[in-house]
C-alpha cells in the first residue's frame, strides 16, 4: 500500500484583480470575469520563485508527514518556471530539506502538469521499492505577457507531496496517464512568454486530454463518477473545470473544494495539486478523491486517493491551504505588479 | 616606555575634492606635518586606510606613499581596522616610538571616496561589516546604526530631537572651521525633515563620503621641547576589540569596546574622564555620538540624548565634543579622520583653534573606532 | 563578483540553519566557528537553530547597497530566537507600520539577493511576522 504520507501548500500573499489589470488594457473588466470566472489572481514577491515556494510546501509536507527528511529517497520539483535553465531547483529543495547527499533529484517540465508528473514517478519509485519516501513538488511563478488573456489569470503557488508506504493519509490505488502530441501552448527558447492557440486550446486540448485520463482512470478502475467524494480538474480559468466536470457527470459539489482558481489564478504546475492540498485539508477517512492535471503540448496524468484515518491527526500541523489563499492578503497596483514581475525594461 | 609627543599636524581641506588623487592628498598633509613639526628626518611612516583597495584598486598602499612623499627607504606600513584605521595608525606609531625603536615617526590617515560611484562606496564601507550575515541580507552602515538607534531609543527614550541635536551642534562647530567640508549651520528642523536613509537615520544624521588626509609627526617628549610649536605629550592610548556583527554583541545599544579602550587609557594616563576638557569622537552617525558620550562616562547609561539636548556637550559646554565639527559637518574620509582627531586636539591644546578653541584647554581625548564597534582607540593629550 | 565558493560554503548555514552548542557553556554559535566566544572551548554538538524569536530591532533600509536596489526599501531585524541565538535578517511581508521591538517573528526561505541577471541565485532565511 502507498500513498502521501504528507502533503503542504505555499501560496505568495500578494494578489492582482482583474480590473486593475483591465483598467491599464483597455479592457472589459466584467467580461473577462465572466469569461474565465475569476477575480483575482496570487503575485509573488521579488523575493519569491518556484525554489522558494517549493521549500515552504514541502516544510509543510514534512511536518504533515512526521518523518526524517534524510529518508527521503527522491525529490522532484515540476515547473515551468525554473530559476535557472540550466542548474536544478531540486538540489536547492534537497538541501534545504535535509535530504542530501543520498537523493536521487531531477527536475521536470511539462506545461501545466510538471507537477503531477513528479507525484507519478515519486509515486512509483515507493511502489517499486527503490525508495523509502518520495517528495514531488508542482510550483511555477507563471508570466503571462502583458496585455494578452494569460495576464489575467498567470499565478504563483506551490504544492508538495511526500509519498510512502508507512502513515500514508491518503493512499494511491490508481494511476492513468493520457498524453499526445498537440501545441495548444508553447514558449520557444529565449523568449520571455508563453504563445497559445486561443480557442484551440479548448476542445483539442485540455478537454479532449482531461477527460481522456479521467475516462482512462474509472475504466481502469472499474468507478464512476459518483464514486468520487471529490473531483479536483486543472484549472486554468474557472470555467474549463466545471465544464469538464459537467461533461464527465461530476457535480459542482465535488469540485467545489478544490477549485481555487476564481480567487487563486492559474498557477500552473501548482494548479491541480493545490487543489488536491485544499481538498486534504477538508477531506475524511475513507473519501475517494480523483485528480485530474493537464500540461498543454499535450497530456494528463489521473490518481485516485483513498484518505485515510491518519488525515484526522495530521491535517492541523500546517497552514491549510484555504486559509493561505484568504488570508492576510495585500492588493498590489498594476505598477507594483509590473515591478515585481520585472516586465520593466530596465538600464543596461 | 619613553614618553612620547607630537610636535607636528597637518591637514588638507575636506570635501569632494575632484582634481586630488589619493596620493595628492597624503603627500600634502605630510608635507604640511612636517613643516609644522620643523623636522627633516623621519625614521618611519604608519598610514591608517581603510580600503585603498575597494575605493582606488591601489593596495601596497605604504610603500606607494613613502615613495611619493620621497621618503624611501624608510619603513611604511598600512594599517586598517575600518572607520578606526587613523586610531590604529596613531596607536602603533605611538607604540614605535613609545619602544625606542624609531625616533621620528609620521603618522598618517587618507581616504580617497569619490572615485567610485555611490553606490560603490557604501558597498566598500559595507565591508566592515559582517559580510556573509549582515552584508548577505542587504545590511549597510546607516542600517546598523539605525538598528542601534531603535535599541536605544526604545530602551531609554532617546528622541528624534535628540538626535538632530547631534548634527546641528556639531555643524555649528563645524562652521567655524575653514578645512571642514561643510562649514555651515544646519537647523534642528532641517535634519528632521531630510530625506530617510535607514529609519530613523536621516541623511543629515549621516556622516558623507569624503576624501581628505590628515598626518601628526611623532617624536619623544624629551626631544619635543626642542621643537618649533608647544609639544604635546600623549598621556594614554588604549585599543580594545568587540564582536564584529551588531548580533553577536551583548548590548545592541553600548559600546563595550570605547569603553574598555577609555579605561585603558585613562588608567595609563593617571586620568579620569572629568578631567578633560574636550572630546574629539567618532559621530559617524549621530546616535553613534551619543552612545559613545555614555561608553566614555561622560552621562550615565542612557542619558546621551539628555546631554545633548542639555547643551552638556556644545562647544561652551562642560564636555565640548566635537569642536571640530565631528565626522557630520568636517568629512568622514574614513582612514584619515582618527588623525584628524589628533590634528584638532592638538590644535586645542596649543591654543590655535581660532573660533572654535575651548577656553584653557589643557587635556584632551580622542575616540576613534570601527564598524558597529568592532573596535575602538582612545588617546588622551595633554598640553606640555 | 564573488565566487560561487563563497556563497556554497554557508549553505547549511543560509538553508538549513545549522549551528552548534558549546559543550562547556551551552552558548549557540550561528554560524559554527571554532573557539566558543563564550568560554573559550573547543567543543561543540551540532544544533539547528530554533525558527521563531522575537525582533530586538530593526530598521528599513531605504538606500539600499549594490545589487539590492531593487528591493529597497526593506526592513532588516535582529531577532532572539526562542533558542536564545540571535539573527539577522531582512522582515518581509509586513508593513513598517508594524515593526515594533518585540515582535514575534518566525523564518520562512526566500531569495536573498541574484548576482546580476546572469550569475548564482542566492537563498537564504527572512523573517515573516508569526
Amino acid at each position: 500500500m502507498s500513498g502521501i504520507v504528507g502533503y503542504g501548500a505555499s501560496i505568495p500573499r500578494n494578489r492582482i484583480k482583474v480590473e486593475e489589470i483591465a483598467k491599464v488594457w483597455g479592457a472589459d473588466a466584467p467580461s473577462y470575469k465572466r469569461g474565465l470566472m475569476l477575480e483575482e489572481k496570487s503575485v509573488p514577491s521579488p523575493d519569491q520563485d518556484t525554489i522558494t515556494m517549493s521549500v515552504e510546501a514541502s516544510r509543510n509536507a514534512l511536518k504533515r508527514a512526521g518523518i526524517d527528511p534524510a529518508e527521503i529517497g527522491a525529490v522532484y520539483v515540476g515547473s515551468e518556471s525554473h530559476p535557472y535553465a540550466v542548474k536544478p531547483s531540486g538540489t536547492v529543495l534537497a538541501e534545504a530539506l535535509g535530504a542530501t547527499p543520498a537523493v536521487h533529484t531531477a527536475d521536470l517540465e511539462f506545461a501545466c502538469k510538471a507537477g503531477t508528473e513528479g507525484m507519478f514517478i515519486a509515486l512509483n519509485l515507493v511502489r517499486s521499492g527503490a525508495v523509502k519516501f518520495g517528495l514531488a513538488v508542482g510550483a511555477d511563478t507563471s508570466q503571462g505577457a502583458p496585455g494578452d488573456a494569460l495576464e489575467y489569470s498567470a499565478a504563483a503557488g506551490a504544492a508538495s507531496f511526500i509519498f510512502g508506504r508507512e502513515g500514508l493519509v491518503a493512499e494511491a490505488l490508481d494511476t492513468f496517464s493520457y498524453t499526445t502530441d498537440t501545441p495548444d501552448f508553447w514558449r520557444r527558447e529565449y523568449m520571455h512568454y508563453p504563445r497559445h492557440g486561443g480557442r484551440f486550446t479548448g476542445d483539442p486540448a485540455y478537454f479532449r486530454h482531461v477527460t481522456g485520463a479521467a475516462r482512462g482512470i474509472m475504466d481502469k478502475a472499474k468507478m464512476k463518477p459518483a464514486d468520487f467524494d471529490y473531483v479536483i480538474f486543472h484549472q486554468p480559468n474557472g470555467k474549463f473545470p466545471l465544464r469538464v466536470g459537467e461533461m464527465l457527470g461530476f457535480e459542482r459539489r465535488q469540485i467545489e473544494p478544490g477549485w481555487l482558481v476564481p480567487k487563486l489564478g492559474n498557477t500552473y504546475s501548482g494548479s491541480s495539486p493545490l487543489g488536491l492540498t485544499a481538498t486534504l485539508d477538508i477531506a475524511k477517512p475513507g473519501h475517494m478523491i480523483l485528480l485530474v492535471s493537464y500540461g498543454s503540448g499535450a497530456g494528463s496524468d489521473s490518481f485516485i486517493f483513498r484518505v485515510t484515518e491518519r488525515i484526522e491527526e495530521v491535517r492541523d500541523l500546517a497552514p491549510k491551504t484555504r486559509d493561505l489563499l484568504d488570508n492576510n492578503k495585500v492588493y498590489l497596483d498594476y505598477g507594483v505588479y509590473v515591478k515585481f514581475r520585472r516586465k520593466i525594461r530596465k538600464a543596461e | 616606555m619613553r614618553d612620547v609627543a607630537v610636535i607636528g599636524v597637518g591637514m588638507t581641506k575636506w570635501g569632494e575634492l575632484w582634481d586630488k588623487s589619493l596620493r595628492n592628498l597624503f603627500v600634502e598633509s605630510a608635507l604640511l606635518a612636517i613643516e609644522d613639526a620643523g623636522v627633516e628626518k623621519i625614521d618611519s611612516m604608519v598610514v591608517g586606510c581603510m580600503s585603498s583597495g575597494l575605493f582606488t584598486g591601489q593596495e601596497h598602499l605604504a610603500s606607494l606613499l613613502s615613495d611619493y612623499l620621497g621618503r624611501n627607504p624608510i619603513p611604511a606600513a598600512r594599517v586598517e581596522s575600518a572607520c578606526s584605521s587613523g586610531g590604529l595608525a596613531f596607536r602603533q606609531g605611538f607604540l614605535e616610538v613609545a619602544s625606542g625603536m624609531s625616533d621620528v615617526v609620521l603618522v598618517g590617515g587618507v581616504e580617497k571616496m569619490t572615485d567610485v560611484t555611490g553606490c560603490e562606496a557604501t558597498f566598500a564601507l559595507g565591508t566592515a561589516a559582517d559580510q556573509e550575515y549582515e552584508g548577505y541580507h542587504g545590511l549597510t552602515f546607516p542600517g546598523l546604526y539605525a538598528m542601534m538607534a531603535v535599541a536605544h531609543m526604545d530602551r531609554y527614550g532617546t528622541t528624534r530631537d535628540q538626535l538632530s541635536m547631534v548634527a546641528a551642534k556639531n555643524h555649528d562647530n563645524g562652521s567655524k572651521n575653514p578645512l571642514a567640508q561643510y562649514p555651515f549651520k544646519v537647523s534642528v528642523e532641517a535634519v528632521n525633515k531630510s530625506v530617510l536613509v535607514a529609519d530613523p537615520l536621516r541623511i543629515l544624521d549621516c556622516s558623507p563620503i569624503t576624501d581628505g588626509a590628515a598626518a601628526v609627526i611623532l617624536c619623544p617628549l624629551e626631544a619635543a621641547r626642542k621643537a618649533k610649536k608647544p609639544a604635546v605629550r600623549i598621556a594614554g592610548s588604549g585599543h580594545a576589540t568587540d564582536t564584529i556583527a551588531l548580533a553577536s554583541r551583548a548590548d545592541l545599544a553600548w559600546l563595550e569596546s570605547t569603553r574598555l579602550a577609555a579605561d585603558k587609557a585613562l588608567a595609563m594616563a593617571g586620568r579620569k574622564v572629568e578631567d578633560m576638557d574636550l572630546f574629539e569622537v567618532h559621530d559617524c552617525f549621530t546616535i553613534a555620538e551619543i552612545m559613545v558620550t555614555e561608553a566614555l562616562g561622560l552621562v550615565e547609561r542612557g542619558r546621551g540624548g539628555r546631554a545633548v539636548e542639555d547643551g552638556l556637550t556644545a562647544l561652551g559646554g562642560k564636555f565640548p565634543v566635537n569642536p571640530s565639527g565631528g565626522l557630520k559637518a568636517k568629512g568622514h574620509p574614513v582612514g584619515a579622520t582618527g588623525v584628524a582627531q589628533v590634528v584638532e586636539v592638538v590644535k586645542q591644546l596649543r591654543g590655535e583653534a581660532g573660533e572654535r578653541q575651548v577656553k584653557g584647554a589643557e587635556r584632551g581625548l580622542t575616540q576613534n573606532m570601527g564598524g558597529t564597534g568592532g573596535s575602538a582607540l582612545v588617546h588622551i593629550f595633554e598640553a606640555g | 563578483m564573488p565566487t560561487p565558493s563563497r556563497y556554497w560554503r554557508e549553505i547549511p548555514q543560509r538553508y538549513r540553519l545549522e549551528g552548534e552548542k558549546c559543550k562547556g557553556c551551552g552558548r549557540i554559535a550561528f554560524p559554527p566557528r571554532p573557539v566558543c566566544p563564550g568560554c573559550g572551548g573547543r567543543e561543540f554538538e551540532a544544533v539547528k537553530l530554533a525558527e521563531s524569536g522575537r525582533l530586538l530591532t530593526y530598521t528599513v533600509i531605504r538606500v539600499a547597497p549594490e545589487g539590492y536596489e531593487d528591493q529597497s526599501p526593506y526592513a532588516v531585524g535582529i531577532a532572539e530566537l526562542d533558542d536564545g541565538a540571535r539573527l539577522t535578517a531582512q522582515v518581509v511581508d509586513c508593513d513598517f507600520a508594524d515593526l515594533k521591538v518585540g515582535l514575534r517573528v518566525r523564518l520562512e526561505f526566500r531569495k536573498i539577493h541574484e548576482e546580476g541577471e546572469a550569475g548564482v541565485i542566492h537563498y537564504g532565511y527572512k523573517f515573516v511576522p508569526a
